[in-house]
């Protein structure tokens, strides 16, 4: 490396043109060596925002050509199965995209991989910081508008979708349709107001268009940006780890090192869709053929964020009631809005739910990792597998016709194993959380086996555990204690609880607090040579392994 | 050799090993599978002792199910009026002889041994002497010469996708029965299959579909089924299912590794 010398006169002149003008020298002087923390899993959210990206760049392409329109026109384009069919304009200009628009199928097909791998990359992205407790304060409105933009992508995919005005996706359309109706008192207004009339009129595509290309980017845009300068201004949590404290943030400044590796993961992500986008063919309309309300596919299937509104519609049993004339089709109501209402809803209110039962009113910037907050990390696979049995019912009827299962016992283990499933990954995880616990603990006090093996005099032969590794220490050291509501273990052996743990609300609320808090498996715990002598050498572990530890005589 | 040796403890070569024992399995899979007969139909010239030599075989390999005199028993329908069409549909897909299905409907499956294009004719005689019933399509019934494809996917549409998909992917229907693929379907298996409406599906006589249309549908789902992809890969041209599972295991993994592998770089600091 060469030392620098002087700044050559372009930069200096140019940058100190602008800087003279902007003030931005000072600005950057702060933000570029802004540190950012390095995890794998920190990048997982950058797979969203590139993907928007790409899906911003290929959509504006996709509108050159699209038309809007329901109106009624004769195809006349050079994909012979549908020549002569009487279409819409909206069909038939995506049709033009596909197969006369230079390079047309390559961004449409890159722009529908992109919206998969958006909505893709914000759920393995709000997974990561649930499981890591990244939503902590005070993080907790950031991660309200990531639940904001989760929802919003969901409702631009489902408008962006139904644009092509082809079978499949109008079968989607059909549904929202239905849910809209079912609704008691507004139904049938809503859907009179969203389709201009009676379903499907004329009017829904060119209203999606708006809605899809105008309106919902422009809150997603603003919401990204806030997303973006809340993440800057409160700095990036960090791993627990070898010097990193809830005051510092250690890792790579952002000019250069940081900078590089985000422009290098958008490249691997524009490869990525641009490959899928070449090589795997997505949403073949004119397979589908142009909608009309009286045909329907079988295998008709939402794109995947919606499988799991598809699965809930299909294993809900047919329930309806009636009051006065009016009926209320809860086989539509409850599979639309409840599953919907408990994940975001649930995602919304987590952080508040924490925090009231914990009682900890401490800034966080170091994650957790997961194993630490057992019941945490329990209650989201709990989560998981119920959004995921959904999601894989709503695929149950090309489960059943390739793997030859009967539709209706597919049904039937959907209806059971949403409410099974979830409790039994619940304890699943709960064990396997306070098993890698113990790992740890184990690994503190006893350290890791070396693979050296040593005879003592007296012929036992016996494996040398030496300390673990300076940094997997510090990071497993970085485990804290779960805080409680003071009080709250006090509360049922003392006789008067503290205020706000009275009532049923209270003595609830200590209950979950209890259950929810404290330390369930200490690091130190219960090794006298624990604490200090993880940094002993090898002798110190052989004393002990010969009288209580039977972990070191194998 | 030796370099091989040198690189077995490498951290990727158990992922090496393991794709190497993939593309081997798979290889000699392909290379066993690839002898399957075609279940062709074409029929020989006829012979005058067709019913009297389809009595025989029907005797030999049918009426166990299908009673005497084709009446039916409890375990199969009556072949009274069903007519050769049927006969051809079935035995030559495969599905019938039956002997060891079980379960909803019977499977396309290849064709026993005994089953030859005049076996399968001279069955077809004898059921047809039984009561009559729809013949077999003629080359000329099942010709796409002049047929309108654009037509045929409109009447495919309207009639056929409910259950069969929109490229004939096929799918399920309810007490486990389901609409089979039409990929293997032959141009007469496919009409035979609407003139006589077998295991669920309903009939399409002709008066509800005509001989034309019948034509035009034949010709669109035998030309879109061998159209070449133009996006890439089908993935089964299932729609959402497949490119959900892409995304995910393709797309998200492929991110998540590329990630692991740039925060795996790190900086050579001399702090």
């Amino acid at each position: 490396m060469s030392t620098p010398t002087a700044v050559p006169k372009p930069i200096a002149g140019t940058s100190g043109w602008l800087d003279d003008r902007l003030g931005a020298g000072n600005f950057l002087k702060r933000n570029m060596r802004k540190i950012f923390p390095d995890h794998w899993s920190f990048l997982l959210g950058e797979i969203a925002l590139y993907s928007f990206i790409i899906l911003l760049l290929t959509g504006t392409f996709l509108t050159f050509w699209f038309k809007p329109s329901m109106g009624h026109v004769i195809y006349d384009g050079p994909y012979e199965p549908l020549k002569g069919v009487m279409v819409s304009e909206a069909y038939a200009s995506s049709l033009h995209i596909s197969f006369e628009v230079r390079g047309g199928l390559l961004m449409r097909q890159i722009h529908h991989w992109a919206a998969l791998l958006f909505i893709a990359g914000m759920m393995v992205h709000m997974l990561r910081v649930f499981f890591t407790g990244a939503y902590r304060k005070p993080r907790e409105l950031n991660w309200i508008i990531g639940v904001l933009l989760l929802s919003l992508a969901l409702f631009e995919g489902l408008t962006g979708y139904s644009l092509p005005d082809d079978l499949l996706s109008g079968a989607g359309l059909r549904i929202t349709q239905g849910v809209a109706i079912s609704l008691p008192l507004v139904g049938t207004y809503i859907s009179f107001f969203l389709f201009g009339g009676e379903y499907p009129g004329e009017d829904v595509i060119s209203r999606f268009y708006t809605l899809h290309i105008l309106l919902i980017p422009g809150i997603l845009v603003a919401l990204v940006t806030a997303h973006m300068i809340l993440m800057w201004v409160q700095k990036h949590t960090q791993m627990p780890g070898k010097g990193r404290t809830e005051q510092n943030v250690v890792g790579a400044p952002f000019y250069p090192a940081f900078m590089a590796k985000a422009g290098a993961y958008f490249l691997f992500t524009f490869a990525v869709l641009a490959g899928l986008g070449t090589f795997a063919q997505i949403n073949p309309i004119w397979l589908f053929g142009p909608y009309t309300p009286a045909d329907i596919s079988a295998g008709s299937q939402p794109d995947f964020y919606m499988g799991f509104l598809e699965g809930s519609l299909r294993i809900m049993p047919a329930w309806e009631i009636n009051v006065l004339g009016y009926t209320i089709p809860l086989s539509v109501i409850i599979p639309a809005l409840v599953p919907l209402g408990i994940v975001m809803t649930g995602l919304a209110l987590y952080p508040f739910l924490e925090r009231w039962i914990t009682g900890d009113n401490r800034e966080h910037h170091i994650a957790d990792r997961p194993r630490n907050n057992p019941v945490r990390t329990s209650i989201g696979m709990a989560g998981i597998t119920f959004y995921g049995v959904l999601w894989l019912l709503g695929a149950n009827d090309e489960i059943s016709a390739n793997f030859q299962i009967s539709l209706y016992a597919t049904t039937w283990f959907g209806r059971i194993a949403i409410f099974v499933l979830p409790a039994i990954a619940y304890v699943v995880t709960y064990r396997m959380c306070l098993g890698l616990q113990r790992k740890d603990a184990d690994i503190i006090g006893h350290g890791v086996e070396s693979g050296v093996i040593q005879r003592l005099p007296h012929g036992e032969f016996i494996e040398v555990h030496v300390p673990p590794a300076e940094d997997i220490e510090a990071h497993m050291r970085g485990k804290e204690a779960i805080p409680m509501i003071d009080g709250a273990e006090a509360s049922e052996t003392d006789g008067v609880p503290p205020r706000g743990l009275r009532g049923p609300v209270g003595r609830l609320r200590a209950r979950m607090s209890q259950a929810y808090g404290g330390e369930k498996i200490p690091l130190d715990a219960g090794h006298g040579n624990g604490h200090g002598d993880g940094h002993g050498e090898h002798h110190a572990a052989i004393g002990s392994g010969t009288g209580d530890d039977k972990s070191l005589t194998h | 050799m030796f370099r091989i040796t040198a690189g077995r403890r490498h951290p990727l070569a158990r992922y090496a090993v393991l794709l190497f024992a993939l593309v081997l399995a798979g290889s000699v899979y392909t290379l066993t599978a690839l002898g399957d007969q075609s279940a062709d139909a074409a029929i020989a010239t006829g012979k005058v002792d067709d019913v009297a030599e389809g009595e025989k075989l029907f005797e030999a390999h049918c009426m166990s199910c299908h009673g005497t005199d084709a009446v039916g028993t409890a375990a199969g329908p009556t072949l009274v009026g069903v007519g050769a069409a049927a006969v051809d549909f079935q035995m030559s897909s495969g599905r019938m002889p039956a002997a060891t299905y079980s379960g909803a409907q019977a499977l396309r499956k290849p064709l026993p041994e005994w089953v030859t294009p005049e076996k399968i004719r001279q069955i077809g005689a004898y059921v047809q002497s039984l009561g009559g019933g729809p013949t077999v399509p003629t080359k000329a019934d099942v010709s796409t010469e002049g047929a309108d494809m654009a037509k045929g996917g409109e009447l495919f549409r309207a009639n056929c996708i409910s259950c069969h998909n929109w490229v004939g992917a096929g799918g399920a229907l309810t007490e486990g029965k389901f609409a089979p693929p039409l990929n293997e379907a032959t141009p007469e298996q496919i009409y035979e299959a609407m003139i006589t409406g077998p295991q669920a599906m309903p009939v399409f006589n002709d008066s509800v579909i005509s001989p034309q249309e019948k034509r035009d549908m034949i010709a669109y789902i035998v030309g879109v089924r061998n159209q070449t992809d133009p996006g890439g890969f089908g993935l089964g041209r299932i729609g959402p299912v497949t490119e959900g599972l892409v995304a995910w295991i393709a797309g998200i993994s492929a991110l998540a590794l590329a990630a692991i592998w740039i925060t795996a770089k790190k900086r050579q600091t001399n702090d």
